[in-house]
C-alpha cells in the first residue's frame, strides 16, 4: 500500500474533501465517482467537483484494537462512519476525543492529519480525520 | 425453450481447516481434490473443466494462476482441460461452484471440478491483517484504518443500538458454531466455549471481541459436479443443486443503502428461493457466512428467516442441531474456520455430508434441503445456493 503515484493521485480528494456532484440529479458523492449510480449515462461528463464543509454526524463507530501495521502506533484508534451534512457517508478516524464521549448522532468536523506511515522510511500519508464538534 | 441440464454434486472432499504450518497451498488443494474425485467414483480423465477458487494467493503466497497450479499438481495437466481461477474475495468458493453449475446447465460440460484453497498462515498475524484489507475498498476504507473486523463492528454497534440487541445475542452464534465444530473432525476449533468466556475474550474492534471473529485459516475443499445425464449414464448418486443465485452491491460499506442489511443477500436469497420453488420453512439447515457474529444475525434476516432486527427470535427458538432451524452444523466460519477462498466450497462439503446422512455426531435429523450463503467482504457480493431434494 502507498506507492508514490497512487498517493499523489489521491491527495486532492483527501486533503480538501472534494466530492463529485451529479450535474443531472444534483446528488453528492464522496468518495468521488465518475458515473452517478442513479443517472448512469445521463451523468457522464456532468460530475462536478464540489468541496465539502467537513461537518457531519457519527453514524456508527468502533474502537480498533487489532490494527494493520501502518496503524500500529495509533492503536487503539476510533474508526467511524460519518454522515456528512451534504449527504454522503464516509469512513474515517475520530481523534482527540474521550472514548466515553462518542455516540451515534454526535456532531463532528474534519481536520487535516497524518493518516498512516508505511514502515520505517516509508511514505507518510496525510488526509482527513474528524474531531467532536 | 432449450431444456437445460440438472446439476448434481457427486463428489466432495476437504482438508482439515486450521493452522497447517507443514502443508503448502498446492498440497492442500491436491488433498481435497483427490478426496472429491474418490468420493465421486469417477476418474480424473472424466473431468472436462476445472475451476480453482482462491482469493489471496497473489498477495499472501505470491502465487497466481491457481487453476493451472491445481490441475498441474493433481496430475491432469496433460489432459489439457481448461483450468482457471475464480476470484470474488471471500465469496470465491460459491462463485466457482456457480460458474461450474452454469457450465453444466449450458450443456457445454458434463463433469466439472471445483478446487478451492487458501493458505493464510505463511504470513504472521499483522502482515496477514494488512492483506485482509484487500477485501475492502483500499482507497476509502482500508487506507483510513479500516479492517474487515472494524467494518463488521460498525454494523454491529448500529444494529445493537437500533434494535436494542445485547452483545450476548451476537455471541450466541459463536457459541453455537463451537458447539457444532466440536463434532467436526475437519474443524479448526473443536473446543466448546461458554458465553461468559466469550464475553471476556480479547477486544478486536469494539463491540466485537475475539469470539465474534472468525480465525485466519489454511484449508482446501473440492467438489465434482455433473449433469443429470452423466449421473444416470454412470449410475452415480448425487446431491442436486436446486438453485444458484448471486447478487452484488457497492464495494464499500459507507456507500450502501443500509449498514446492517446486505441487499446482495436479500436479492440472491429471493432469487434462489424462487428458482427452487421453495420457502424458508422448507430448509432443513443453513450454512451462513458468519465471518463475524453480527453477519450471522443479519444473514438470518436477509435470507428471510426473520424480519429485520428480529434474528434474536430465530436464535431464541433454537439454532442448534436439534432446533427448528439448525445453523452452521459444520461449525461455521467462526469454529470450522475461514480459509477465505475455500470457505464457500467447504459449506457444500458439509451440505453433502448432511444430506447423504454421513455427518456422524453432528447429523441434522431429516436433513433434506440445505441453504448455503457465501459473502464477499462486508457484503459486496452474496451467493446463495439451495441443495438437496424433497
Amino acid at each position: 500500500m502507498g506507492k508514490l503515484s497512487a498517493v499523489w493521485r489521491e491527495t486532492s480528494h483527501r486533503y480538501r474533501l472534494v466530492a463529485h456532484q451529479c450535474g443531472n440529479c444534483k446528488k453528492m458523492y464522496f468518495p468521488p465517482r465518475d458515473i452517478c449510480p442513479d443517472c448512469h449515462r445521463e451523468s457522464i461528463g456532468k460530475m462536478m467537483e464540489k468541496e465539502l464543509s467537513g461537518k457531519g454526524k457519527i453514524e456508527s463507530f468502533t474502537i480498533v484494537h487489532d490494527a494493520p501495521s501502518a496503524f500500529a502506533r495509533q492503536r487503539p484508534y476510533v474508526l467511524a462512519l460519518i454522515r456528512l451534512d451534504e449527504g454522503p457517508v464516509l469512513t474515517a478516524q475520530i481523534v482527540d476525543s474521550d472514548f466515553s464521549e462518542l455516540e451515534a448522532g454526535r456532531k463532528v468536523r474534519a481536520v487535516f492529519r497524518k493518516i498512516r506511515e508505511d514502515g520505517k522510511g516509508g511514505i507518510i500519508q496525510y488526509g482527513y480525520k474528524f474531531v467532536l464538534e | 425453450m432449450l431444456l437445460s441440464e440438472d446439476v448434481y454434486i457427486i463428489g466432495a472432499g476437504e482438508t482439515k481447516f486450521g493452522e497447517l504450518w507443514e502443508r503448502s497451498l498446492r498440497e492442500l488443494a491436491v488433498e481435497a481434490g483427490l478426496r472429491a474425485i474418490e468420493s465421486a467414483g469417477i476418474y480424473s480423465k472424466d473431468v472436462q473443466l476445472l475451476y480453482g477458487s482462491n482469493s489471496l494467493g497473489g498477495t499472501i503466497n505470491s502465487q497466481n494462476d491457481i487453476g493451472s497450479l491445481i490441475a498441474d499438481f493433481s496430475g491432469i495437466a496433460s489432459n489439457h482441460i481448461p483450468a482457471i481461477r475464480i476470484e470474488a474475495s471471500s465469496a470465491s468458493g460459491a462463485a466457482a461452484v456457480r460458474e461450474a453449475y452454469l457450465g453444466i446447465r449450458s450443456g457445454e460440460y458434463d463433469c466439472v471440478m471445483v478446487g478451492a484453497v487458501e493458505k493464510m498462515t505463511d504470513l504472521y498475524g499483522t502482515e496477514m491483517l494488512d492483506h485482509m484489507g484487500t477485501m475492502l475498498d483500499r482507497e476509502w476504507e482500508a487506507f483510513f484504518g479500516g479492517t474487515p473486523a472494524a467494518m463488521a463492528a460498525l454494523s454491529a454497534r448500529k444494529y445493537m443500538l437500533d434494535f436494542n440487541v445485547p452483545k450476548e445475542k451476537l455471541l450466541s452464534m459463536s457459541v453455537n458454531d463451537h458447539n457444532n465444530a466440536s463434532m467436526n473432525p475437519d474443524a479448526q476449533y473443536r473446543n466448546k466455549i461458554t458465553m461468559e468466556a466469550a464475553m471476556e475474550s480479547t477486544m478486536v474492534a469494539e463491540p466485537l471481541n475475539m469470539m465474534d471473529c472468525s480465525p485466519m485459516s489454511d484449508g482446501a475443499a473440492a467438489l465434482v459436479l455433473c449433469s443429470g445425464s452423466f449421473l444416470r449414464k454412470r449410475k452415480l448418486e448425487g446431491v442436486k443443486i436446486l438453485s444458484s443465485a448471486i447478487s452484488q452491491d457497492f464495494l464499500a460499506l459507507h456507500s450502501r443503502r443500509s449498514i446492517y442489511t446486505m441487499d446482495s443477500t436479500v436479492l440472491a436469497a429471493r432469487t434462489a428461493f424462487e428458482r427452487a420453488g421453495l420457502k424458508q420453512k422448507d430448509i432443513s439447515f443453513a450454512e451462513v457466512h458468519d465471518s463475524y457474529s453480527i453477519y450471522g444475525l443479519t444473514a438470518l434476516e436477509d435470507l428471510g428467516f426473520a424480519e429485520k432486527g428480529k434474528a434474536r427470535e430465530v436464535i431464541d427458538a433454537g439454532i442448534g442441531l436439534g432446533g427448528p432451524l439448525p445453523i452452521n452444523p459444520s461449525g461455521g466460519l467462526k469454529a470450522k474456520g475461514n480459509p477465505i477462498g475455500a470457505v464457500g466450497v467447504g459449506q457444500f462439503v458439509e451440505a453433502v455430508s448432511q444430506i447423504s446422512g454421513k455427518a456422524g455426531q453432528r447429523q441434522v435429523k431429516d436433513a433434506r434441503v440445505g441453504l448455503l450463503q457465501n459473502v464477499a467482504g462486508t457484503g459486496s457480493t452474496s451467493i446463495v445456493h439451495i441443495v438437496g431434494g424433497a
